[in-house]
């Protein structure tokens, strides 16, 4: 049985732990509201993106001279994931549910015959990865160092995703992120980027405009492509951000409540122990005086 | 004088929407100004100052490339960067000249020409920058 002070230093530290827990919660809650408004404000551009695109995609795609980013290589034995998962724990099942995905992705692929290739964005995703998959992991990047994700540093995992690709490493890219839908529900996705899906223009949008095009319409779409790539990456890298702050919210939440029903058990059973012990000590003295 | 709505979105933000005069837009096949009523048009858009006008008075901001789309609905540019004029570091921006210049060196082929291209418009952007200062 542990002694009184045991159990003090015990809920003394159980304590401590939940301050930080609290701490960490409000951190986290914090930088939600920031990490969302920069999801927020991104959305314009990446809507308008997809708009474009579409209008402008389903008439090339059917077309032989259409760009292998659009129509692929005609191929798809081999697979790269681009899983994109944060650098922190303490966020719940954020970062292993994304992981999870990958890997049953990736298992699926193996068993068909594909091959597959990695490329992990975010140390954690990394981390659990390389047990299963380390020669097939390909590239890793630390986003570590960010402190406000900037478009920039989309650009820069889409350009190295289309080296690769210029180099014919793979046929096929799937994104890997969590997206954001509330901060208790944040959605593991996969995405088919390269060779790009375009959703048919709804049909009730009437005609669609008969545009101009300057330069001519394959130029553009030459040029819109790779830029899509990082714009449908970047949205990813935001969509993540606000998800793990949102996971980590709600699992800080929960051990500070855990902590607190900790705290309570801890101290009643402290009490009683006392209680006992007071009562254990009278009864000696009672008995004590009575023999006198 | 007839108003159009026009939105300029770049990537991490929208840095402009709203009832516009006039916009002129710089092309990649020249610059070109866009007027309420213009005919649908898609159009690249090369590294420049884009001119905004809206009841008299102008407003300029730095495009770096980018996409502009006309439709019945208005204008809508897709800027990869948008600094407002006001706000560019121009110690900054001579800077990036000079890091492209010297990465010139590396360059080959199509890239090297698609680098000087650019580094070009660059340069005409910080000439503008210059004679906009001097009044």
């Amino acid at each position: 049985m542990a002694s009184l002070k045991d159990m003090r230093v015990r809920i003394a530290s159980t304590k401590a732990t939940q301050k930080i827990t609290k701490a960490m919660q409000m951190v986290a809650a914090s930088k939600l509201r920031r990490a969302q408004t920069a999801a927020e404000a991104a959305r314009p551009y990446a809507e308008k993106m997809d708009a474009v695109i579409s209008n402008i995609a389903t008439a090339a795609a059917g077309s032989p001279g259409a760009p292998a980013l659009l129509a692929g290589t005609g191929n798809d034995q081999v697979h790269l994931l681009l899983v994109c998962t944060g650098e922190r724990g303490l966020s719940g099942a954020f970062n292993s549910s994304i992981v999870r995905l990958a890997r049953e992705r990736a298992l699926s692929l193996i068993a068909q015959g594909k091959e597959v290739k990695f490329f992990c964005v975010g140390r954690k995703g990394y981390e659990q990865l390389r047990r299963q998959f380390d020669k097939q992991i390909v590239e890793h990047l630390d986003l570590k160092s960010v402190r406000q994700l900037g478009f920039i540093n989309a650009e820069d995992i889409a350009k190295k995703v289309l080296a690769r690709f210029d180099a014919s490493e793979f046929d096929v890219c799937t994104l890997f992120y969590s997206r954001f839908k509330s901060v208790i529900s944040q959605i593991p996705t996969a995405q088919q980027i390269i060779p790009l899906v375009v959703e048919a223009p709804a049909a009730n949008a009437g005609p669609s405009t008969s545009y101009e095009y300057e330069p001519e319409e394959d130029e553009i779409l030459t040029r819109l492509l790779p830029r899509n790539l990082a714009v449908q990456i970047f949205r990813a890298l935001l969509e993540n951000n606000a998800s793990f702050y949102g996971a980590q919210m709600s699992a800080m939440d929960n051990a500070t409540r855990n902590a607190g029903d900790m705290i309570r058990k801890q101290t009643l059973i402290y009490n009683r122990t006392r209680q006992a012990q007071i009562t254990k000590e009278l009864i000696e003295i009672i008995s004590g005086a009575e023999a006198l | 004088m007839a108003t159009f709505h026009f939105d300029l979105v770049s990537p991490e933000k929208l840095s402009f929407s709203g009832e516009v005069d006039q916009v002129d837009v710089p092309g990649v096949e020249g610059d070109f100004g866009v007027l309420a009523g213009h005919a649908p048009v898609v159009a690249a858009v090369r590294p420049g100052i884009l001119t905004i006008t809206s009841g008299g008075t102008h407003q300029k901001i730095i495009v770096l490339g980018g996409l502009a789309e006309m439709s019945e609905k208005g204008l809508t540019v897709l800027a990869d960067v948008a600094t407002s004029i006001q706000d560019i570091d121009r110690a900054q921006f001579a800077e990036t000249i000079a890091e492209m210049e010297a990465k010139l060196a590396e360059k080959e082929g199509s890239e090297l020409d698609h680098a000087i291209e650019r580094l070009d418009h660059f340069k005409s952007i910080e000439h503008q920058l210059g004679s906009t200062a001097m009044h």
